[in-house]
This record gives structure tokens, sequence and C-alpha cells, in this order.
């Protein structure tokens, strides 16, 4: 046993209402420069949709992430022996096209235009050029199935879904959609650290955040085809790879990541997960349907004598053991089973999961449109019957299987009833009992539940771990020798090279 | 030989080269060390997708093979002379040469034309990138000249630019084997040095960080801050 600690993320989809707020955030932070005014480190998408950028789940087209070849897991982009091929021009690559070319409007006219019979309006403006272009596309474009039939027809997740669930999902007055906010995954097995050819890209031991290092990046470009998820982005002013860097300043400072912090729906939930890294090339070389299970397999639990002896001998503060025992996302990962790994058959191995949305029910077996009808025999049946089909989220959340989605929504949905039954009144209490005996929960797990899901302050949602960079190395230096300097990293200047 | 032509000779082909190897050497480990950040190929890619392919491709095999045919020649001279010995072989060798400097000077007009069409290109050229556009036009023109109209090159460089490149190395720079080549030569000889010389100023440092360590390098890099002693480090350790 291999113990390192993770600083690991929940996304809660139930509660997300696709405000943006956390992608305005981040930007405002960290991509609010030039180079950067197109990438969304933050980014929230709607499905059904393409997301941004345009397609990136399709990795026929992007060759994002790992494939099995010969027993043995390979990343799909490159390699080795196709560095040669690839180095030059990379295949794989999305252009600026596929993202979109950022732009401004030309607010300075609406003061200066000469007078005339014409109101003068503010023309857009690309942030590339200067020169004025026509809006083609954008960060959120498809927002709220804007575009549907271009952009959500074309979801790549509606893999193996049926006529009548595709039809449903875009029955006019019935449509339905829910709400995909993305940041890097930080995954354990990360497609963009094992393709740069210079090793600028890492993982940091103590907390696993991945990272470029600026002072090593050539702009070999490798990790963005790499990414499945497209979360490594170019900087076409500096020439080098940028990504979420998931606030690390800040979490070195106890603070939440500015988009953790910033969420108005309160969806998100930051913790430490204690894993098994001598695992991770095992379990990246499973079978497809033995991944998400063998992913919750690695997260040790910190409770376990042994575990915490291990981590100890590997190094892992006892502060930070502590915190991993107080950890949101160990009890939604792996106690509750009802956060899920977002595409883990791209074997990366995410550690950002998310508890798959619930939604209304389908529009064809209700047609008279009551669906008030929340206790039936069949305690369960709208689960299966929801507008937003099973198959489509366990396509995005568990590799394709639905006894994984299915499992999630039951727990919510029996925490739900049995709230009802206790605030509400109109279930009956053994009902309610039937539904979590069924769901796999108790009342008190129920209750636990209810409160971080409903209840969670602050604390209880961000449970970060002490990060002892007093100790680390960057402190010996004295901090007036950076005075000057261009912020973290740097004691020269970001200048682009000629 | 007059007088002038001679002191020009020793200015082209004895200071010059010593000159271009001094900032070569000084100025890439200076901003190595001093100014890392700026060591980068400062890709396009992203900006333009698709006469990028057209262009990077061929130029950078063919001026890599190119490249690689003249240092065999300056390491191996006698090899390679006893290699052309068969004119088979020397044809063959000929013909790889001129076909790989055609793509590359392909590669390179296509690379030139990228940049003055494209808007979005034009944004992240710089004026050195220009000059740099410049100097490689001339060689790569210079060197598919002298390909063609002074063939079996693969033997005359083992015979005269080899014994003078050795000459400078040894420091002991004797231009006699030189200063009769004819002005394509020369001019290829001179434009070369002049490329070394600026190459520490230019976006082609990226050649000096060519990345090999990715060939022997486990697939996961993890950073420490502390190593399980409690030491500080920094080190990389595989998937264990």
């Amino acid at each position: 046993m291999n113990v390192r600690s993770q600083v690991s993320m929940v996304f809660h989809l139930d509660k997300c209402i696709g405000c943006h707020t956390c992608s305005l955030a981040c930007k405002n932070v960290w991509t609010d420069r030039r180079g950067a005014e197109y990438m969304w480190w933050n980014n929230v998408e709607t499905k059904p949709g393409t997301g941004y950028p345009s397609r990136w789940e399709d990795q026929d087209r992007f060759a994002g992430g790992w494939e099995k070849k010969n027993g043995r897991i390979e990343l799909k982009s490159t390699g080795k022996g196709k560095i040669i091929f690839n180095i030059f021009h990379n295949l794989h690559m999305p252009s600026m096209d596929d993202y979109y070319e950022p732009w401004t409007y030309d607010f300075q006219h609406l003061f200066n235009a000469p007078e005339g019979p014409d109101q003068p309006t503010a023309r857009p403006i690309s942030m590339v050029t200067g020169d004025h272009i026509d809006i083609e596309s954008g960060p959120n474009w498809d927002d709220d199935l804007g575009g549907s039939p271009v952009y959500a027809k074309n979801d790549p997740n509606l893999e193996g879904l049926s006529e009548l669930e595709r039809s449903q999902l875009a029955e006019i007055e019935r449509l339905v959609f829910f709400y995909f906010p993305r940041i890097c995954n930080h995954c354990l097995n990360p497609g963009c650290v094992a393709a740069c050819p210079s090793g600028a890209l890492y993982k940091r031991g103590e907390d696993g955040i991945v990272l470029v290092d600026q002072k090593r990046c050539r702009a070999w470009r490798a990790c963005i085809a790499a990414c499945p998820y497209k979360k490594v982005f170019y900087n076409w002013a500096s020439g080098k790879s940028e990504k979420c860097i998931l606030c690390f300043p800040r979490l070195e400072t106890g603070q939440a990541p500015a988009c953790f912090h910033s969420c108005v729906g309160r969806i998100r939930y930051l913790g430490v997960l204690l894993y098994d890294a001598s695992k991770i090339d095992e379990v990246a070389n499973l079978p497809r349907e033995q991944l998400v299970d063998a992913q919750r397999e690695m997260i040790l639990d910190p409770h376990d004598p042994d575990v915490i002896a291990a981590a100890r001998a590997n190094g892992i503060h006892d502060s930070v053991i502590e915190s991993a025992l107080k950890s949101p996302v160990y009890k939604f990962v792996k106690q509750w089973k009802l956060a899920l790994p977002p595409h883990i058959e791209f074997r990366t191995l995410p550690m950002l999961f998310y508890v798959p949305p619930m939604s209304p029910v389908m529009a064809a077996r209700n047609g008279d449109g009551d669906t008030v009808n929340h206790v039936s025999r069949d305690f369960f049946h709208d689960i299966d019957d929801a507008r937003v089909p099973l198959q489509f989220l366990a396509n995005l959340l568990s590799a394709g299987q639905t006894g994984k989605v299915r499992y999630a929504l039951r727990k919510q949905r029996a925490v739900r009833i049995y709230r009802r039954a206790k605030t509400v009144g109109d279930v009956g209490e053994e009902e309610a009992a039937e539904m979590l005996k069924q769901a796999d929960t108790t009342a008190e797990e129920a209750e636990a539940i209810y409160k971080l899901t409903s209840l969670c302050t602050f604390d209880d949602r961000f449970v970060i771990p002490p990060m002892h960079r007093e100790e680390a190395i960057e402190m010996l230096d004295d901090p007036h020798e950076r005075r000057t300097a261009a912020g973290f990293g740097f004691v020269d200047q970001p200048k682009r090279g000629a | 030989m007059t007088d002038t032509a001679q002191f020009i000779d020793m200015i082209l082909f004895i200071v010059l080269p010593y000159v271009a190897m001094a900032t070569f050497f000084l100025v890439s480990i200076y901003r190595y060390l001093g100014r890392a950040f700026t060591y980068s190929s400062v890709s396009s890619q992203l900006l333009e997708n698709k006469q990028h392919f057209w262009g990077l491709v061929p130029f950078h095999y063919g001026i890599l093979v190119v490249l690689a045919g003249h240092v065999i020649a300056f390491l191996f001279p006698r090899e390679l002379l006893l290699f052309n010995r068969v004119s088979l072989r020397l044809y063959i060798l000929e013909t790889t040469a001129l076909v790989f400097g055609l793509l590359a000077l392909i590669g390179l007009v296509s690379l030139i034309l990228r940049r003055i069409t494209e808007p979005k290109i034009r944004v992240v050229t710089t004026p050195m990138d220009w000059v740099l556009f410049v100097l490689l036009f001339v060689q790569v023109i210079a060197g598919v000249g002298i390909a063609v109209f002074y063939p079996w090159g693969s033997s005359w460089f083992a015979a005269a630019m080899t014994p003078y490149l050795w000459s400078l190395v040894k420091l002991q720079p004797d231009i006699q084997f030189v200063s009769g080549l004819s002005f394509w030569v020369k001019l290829h000889v001179v434009n070369a040095f002049v490329l070394i010389g600026l190459l520490p100023f230019t976006r082609l440092v990226h050649v000096l960080v060519a990345p090999n360590p990715y060939l022997w390098r486990r697939p996961q890099v993890v950073r420490w801050y502390r190593k399980p002693g409690g030491e500080l480090a920094e080190s990389k350790t595989g998937r264990s």
C-alpha cells in the first residue's frame, strides 16, 4: 500500500442552477489576460449539448485520454513512438475555432460616432486581432439548449439511446436539460502529464494538484490533445500551456478555490481522499465496466488503523489524515456512493465526482402533466422513466453503466421522500422507511445526506487540509527578492520568447 | 588575391565564426539560466491549424535530414568519401539531399505565406521572426542552389569544408580551403554562421531543448515538497 493524499471534489448536479458565477470568478482571478481570453478553466455546460470546446467528448476527433492496446493502456494521441510524427504538427489539437474567438465591443464608438440619422452601435472586435468580427460561437453558445437542433442533437453521450429517448429530450414545451460545470479533474493517471515531451506537467505529491511548470513548457502542445476533458489550454500570447491550478495559492492559505467559494447553489464540495497509489496502473488497465468500482476501491478508509499507519509511514501529516476523516468527498463518493466520476472510460481516473441530477418524469408516460405522484406501489418508477434517460447520465458519469446512476438517483429520491414524510407528512413513515430500505440506505444515513446536501455550511463543504507550505522550499527564499516579480512562480517576467 | 579580398575572407571565415559561436554559447546559457520562461517554440497552431501542417511538417523533416547530412560529413569525412566511391550510392545520396532540401524550401515558403496572409498569425509575429525568415530563406535557397549547380557536394564538403571547420575547432583557422569556393557556397557558409550567432536571440532556441528525456522517463511525473524522511526535495517518480 502506497498511501497518498489528494484534494478531491464533488459537484452536486442536482443543485446546480447554471448561473456561471463559478466561471466568472475564475475568469476574473486567473484568465483575464492576453492570450488567455478564450480559456475557461471553469465552464458550465448545458447537457445535452456539445460543450466547450465543441464536442470535446468525441475522442475519435480529439484523441484524448488512454486506450487499451495489447492489454496495456496507451495515450490515444501521442506516445514515445509517435512523438516524432506529431511534435511538429499535432493532428488532434483543437484550434481556436473549436473553442471560440474571444471578442469585446467597440464601446468607444458609442461616444465618438459622428452625428447621423442612425443610433451608433458597438460592433464586436476580436480580442486576438483587434479587427471587427462576426461572432459565430462563444464559450456557452448552447446555454439552456440554445440552438439545440445543432448542439444538443450532437451530444456524444446520446450514443446508445433509443429514438424515443432522443425525441423525448427535445419534445417541445417539455424540453429537459441539466447543467454540467467542469474544471480540471486533477486525475490520478493524467493524460496531460504523461504526454508532455518536456516533463513540464506534474502532479504535486502532497495534494495531487496537476500543474504546468511554465518555465519548462516549450509549447509542444501534446498535453492539449492528450487531456480527454480538454482542460489544458494553450496561451497563444505567452507560448505556454495553462490549466486550472485548483487555486492552490488560496488552498495553501486555507481558502476554498474561487469557483468553489463563489458557488451560488452551493453545489461544490472539497476534501481530502487518501488513496492507494500503487494501484493506479492496475486500475487504469481494467475493463471498462469495472472502472467505477475499482476507482472507489482505490480510495482508502481514513478510519482504518492500517491505512493511518501506512499514511504516516509515507509522510502524510497527521493534520491531513484528520482532515480526510472529515472529508465530505469521502462521504459522497465512498460511503454513500452518490458521486460518480465523469467519463472514467477515458482511463485518467478523474478525482472530481458528480452527484447525478434528478429530473422530471418522462412526458410520454404521464401525458396528463400530473407528475406529482410521489409514492406509488413501484416507488422508483420515475427514475427509469425520467426525462433525462438513465443511459445518457450513465454515458456521462459511469462509463455507460446505468446501474451506478440508478443507485445514486434512487438513494437521492429515498432521502427526499424520507424528509417529506418528516416535514410535510403527506407520505407515510412506513412507506418512507420501505423506500430507504429499497434504496440501500438507513434513516441515519439519509439524515446525514440531507444535512450535507441541504444544510451544509461553508465549513461542511470545504474541508481544506493544512498544506504545511510554511515548510516548503520557496519559504526559504526571502520574499523581498520577489517584490517586483510578476506573481506566483516567476522571478523573471512571464514574457513571450522571440 | 588582393589584400582587400583576403581581409574580407578573414573577417567572414575566421572572425565571424568565432563571434557567432561565442554569442551562441554565452547567450543561450544566459537565457536558459536567467530567462527560462522564454525558451519555447511559441507554436501558433492554436490560431491556424491547416496551413500549419503544410508548412511545419515538410520544413522540419526537410531541414532535419539535411542538417543531419552536414553533421555526418563533418564528423565522418573519410567514411563518407569511401561510401561515395560507388557512384550509384553517390547519386542516391545527392538525390535524397536535394529532395529533402526542396521539402524544406516548400515548407519554408508555405510558412512565410502563412505569416503574411493569416491576420491572427500576424499578431504573434515579431520583427525577429522576419529576420529569421529572411536568413532561413537565404540559407535554404543557397543550399538548394548549391545542390543543383555545384553537385557532388557530399564529396567536396568532406574534402573542403570539413578540414576548414576542423581548423576552426582546433583554433588554427585555415581559410585556404574556403577562399577559392564560389559565391553561393560562401554565402551559404557565412549565412550559416550568422544564423548560429543569432539563434539564441530567436525562437530557434527550441532546438536546444528538444525533448529527448521524454523517450526515457516514466509516464507520470510527481513532484514533492517533502520526501518521507522529511527532507525538502523535488523529485520524480513513476506510477508507484
